[in-house]
């Protein structure tokens, strides 16, 4: 048995259009000097591109339910992973630890070693 | 080809979803993880460095941008042939199909012009943190794109013949996910300065 999905197909035309006028924000936002401005046109247009196209375009807000909580798990998975190692690569100590005794022991030995970027 | 000659795995439903279209989403799951795991690496040592701005300061933000308008209209031609096929009309989907394909062309293009330019002004993939990330994410993306492209055109010879219309669908789940990972690329690696 084969369950299909009879899609009412809105008028993706001018889901493209909207799209589009999201990507002239994003990019018209990234010339601006500050900095929340910039964030916002950037990160806050993209996750409403990526919103219209999920739900317009792959028909997830229509799809058996499980379909959408398997995505979700694995957008889970990766803020599991980002906040698990996160803290080692963005802190140089925390409260029990640092991140690289040898660069600590030796200062003169890190500070004169290049830098990478 | 009539339904009942096909495979077993193309006609049964367990789960309610066609066998297809089920293997597509997970597919599409697994690529989550994948570039879910680049991108929180690439956000985490982002902000720990950032002193990298100055390096995502040579990207070419038009090239970015420009790419980004072939995607999403790749992926409007994409949805189109959908529906096509969902009208059982297998030769304008498959046309609509090679359009996609057409893009996706494109795109890898226009990503060869921006990554020459980049190779000649020094900035290769060990020039330092930030070109390694824009590399490995620019460079598996693309790779999505052509292996998309290929399984595209394929899927267009039998749709243009009005067989298979079903995997219409399913490469178009994909191609919009792909144009979702340059949907955050895009800023993540042009306009985060």
């Amino acid at each position: 048995m084969t369950t299909e999905v009879h899609v009412h197909h809105p008028n993706y035309v001018k889901i493209w259009a909207i799209l589009v006028a999201l990507l002239i924000v994003s990019v018209l936002g990234s010339m601006s000097h500050i900095r929340e401005v910039v964030l916002i046109a950037a990160f806050g247009v993209a996750l409403a591109k990526a919103y219209m196209v999920a739900k317009n375009f792959m028909h997830v807000n229509i799809e058996k339910r499980w379909v959408p909580y398997l995505l979700i798990m694995c957008l889970l998975f990766i803020a599991i992973l980002f906040a698990g190692v996160a803290p080692d690569v963005m802190k140089h100590s925390g409260l029990h630890w640092s991140k690289n005794p040898a660069d600590q022991s030796a200062p003169s030995a890190a500070s004169a070693a290049p830098k990478n970027e | 080809m009539s339904a009942s000659v096909k495979p077993i795995a193309n006609t049964r439903s367990g789960t309610g979803i066609p066998t297809a279209r089920l293997i597509t989403w997970w597919v599409i799951a697994s690529e989550i993880l994948i570039f879910g795991g680049l991108l929180a690496s690439y956000i985490m040592h982002r902000i720990a460095h950032p002193e990298w701005s100055e390096s995502a300061s040579h990207t070419l933000t038009w090239a970015g941008a420009f790419n980004t308008f072939v995607l999403l209209t790749s992926s409007l031609c994409a949805v189109l042939a959908y529906k096509a096929a969902d009208a059982h009309d297998g030769p304008k989907a498959a046309k609509l199909l090679r359009l996609t394909a057409l893009g996706g062309l494109i795109f890898l293009c226009i990503k060869g012009y921006e990554w020459t330019l980049d190779i000649r002004e020094g900035f290769v993939l060990s020039s330092g943190g930030f070109w390694s990330f824009y590399y490995t994410l620019a460079g598996l993306h693309g790779l999505h794109v052509l292996a998309g492209m290929i399984i595209m055109l394929m899927v267009a010879a039998d749709a243009a013949k009005n067989e298979e219309l079903q995997r219409v669908e399913c490469i178009g789940l994909y191609w919009h996910f792909v144009d979702i990972v340059w949907i955050f690329l895009f800023p993540l690696l042009y306009i985060a300065r």
